[in-house]
């Protein structure tokens, strides 16, 4: 499959995922992750020792995606859209880690073959911001993601109504993407 | 965290409910120009001889030049506002308003005797022109600002500063329907220096407010 295809591909699904179609987007992100991973594997490299963990930039990537996917504009190609976020989210790690801004990598996606590098890598970047949320916020990120509650399971346990929950969880997402943001800078 | 967790979150969240991007834009411009309307009936108001000056050419291609500043501005920013998508023909589209302007002046200086050009540039009006526009510019770029925080520039300051554009455009645009001021060397000579202080604060807060 080429890269035409397979980004024909990532915007299909994007756009069912936007539809409102859960198992689409999952599919979505678990497809286009490899190719994250390959781009940030290939920066901190080039960056040595100091570069940091590759799978910090797929998460943070992830979480930019997440949250700025209706700026992608349906009618065009989802790759460079992928690839301007992409660039950005490296900028600020750089600039977290002190470096100076130079990063040559338009439209690196392009060229790049996907890793085999299975999806499950752990990253502590996020666990490190997750901190810096409240204690409700970071409890409702963790029981959706490593234990892999639905909305219900949480809302039941935290005796919440499934909306606040909703609510809570997206505050939440949008509270660890400013942690990342204010560390940037 | 493991990267399969973290997009266990994100599946979670909320299917995308979020109304189109150009869509929100599209109503923050309309509510700017609202705001904007409303401070100009309310406290400003046309000038005292309104029914003269529409049959007047000078005056009427005042808002040929605002309201092409104010159109190319706002289609700029909703391209600055996506990631990824190509900008550089609305960036040339800028300098449409511009280019209008610059012949226009041509023209007066063509058509008028040299000795007019001196009270038509002071004109009597410039006090007003450099306070007004960027006070009817607060409220549109508000709103402008605020919803532009929804997309994700790649370059926030130079966003800000466009959305600033957009807002003097419109700004410009009711203040042009107060002003007695007609002479395109009055309007290349003061217009532009109210927008820019417009377009630098949009600049300062879009730098700050605009990142994600």
């Amino acid at each position: 499959m080429d890269f035409a295809e397979r980004e024909e591909e990532w915007a299909l699904l994007m756009r069912s995922a936007i539809a409102g179609d859960g198992a689409a987007y999952h599919r979505f992100l678990i497809a286009v992750a490899p190719y994250l991973r390959a781009t940030a594997r290939r920066q901190c490299a080039r960056l040595g020792r100091g570069g940091g963990d590759p799978e910090d930039v797929v998460q943070e990537v992830l979480l930019a995606i997440h949250l700025k996917r209706h700026t992608w504009d349906q009618g065009r190609a989802i790759g460079p859209w992928l690839a301007a976020i992409t660039r950005n989210k490296a900028i600020d790690m750089l600039r977290r880690r002190g470096r100076q801004t130079e990063v040559p990598i338009e439209n690196f996606i392009e060229q790049l073959p996907a890793e085999t590098v299975s999806a499950g890598e752990e990253a502590g970047d996020v666990d490190r911001m997750l901190a810096m949320l409240n204690p409700r916020q970071r409890d409702i990120i963790r029981s959706v993601s490593v234990n892999g509650d639905s909305i219900r399971e949480v809302a039941d346990r935290l005796e919440m109504s499934e909306g606040a929950v909703r609510v809570a969880l997206h505050r939440a997402l949008k509270a660890l993407a400013a942690r990342y943001r204010s560390d940037a800078k | 965290m493991r990267t399969e967790e973290l997009i266990n979150a994100l599946v979670t969240d909320e299917p995308s409910t979020r109304k189109r991007f150009d869509l929100v834009l599209a109503f923050a411009v309309a509510l700017g120009a609202l705001v904007a309307g409303s401070l100009f009936f309310l406290a400003i108001g046309f000038r005292p001889d309104i029914d003269e000056a529409v049959k007047s050419a000078p005056f009427l291609f005042k808002f040929v030049v605002t309201l092409s500043l104010a159109m190319t501005a706002i289609g700029l920013c909703s391209r600055l506002a996506r990631p990824g998508v190509p900008t550089k023909e609305w960036g040339y589209a800028l300098a449409i308003p511009v280019i209008l302007l610059a012949l226009a002046v041509f023209a007066e200086l063509m058509l008028t005797p040299s000795s007019s050009w001196e009270p038509s540039l002071i004109g009597s009006n410039s006090r007003f022109c450099l306070t007004l526009i960027p006070l009817l510019a607060v409220g549109p770029l508000a709103c402008l600002l605020l919803a532009l925080r929804q997309g994700a520039p790649t370059r926030p300051g130079l966003l800000g500063a466009v959305a600033g554009l957009a807002a003097s455009g419109i700004a410009a645009t009711f203040y042009a329907a107060n002003c007695t001021d007609d002479a395109p060397l009055f309007v290349a000579t003061w217009y532009p220096l109210a927008i820019a202080m417009v377009v630098a604060v949009g600049y300062a807060i879009g730098s700050i407010s605009l990142r994600w």
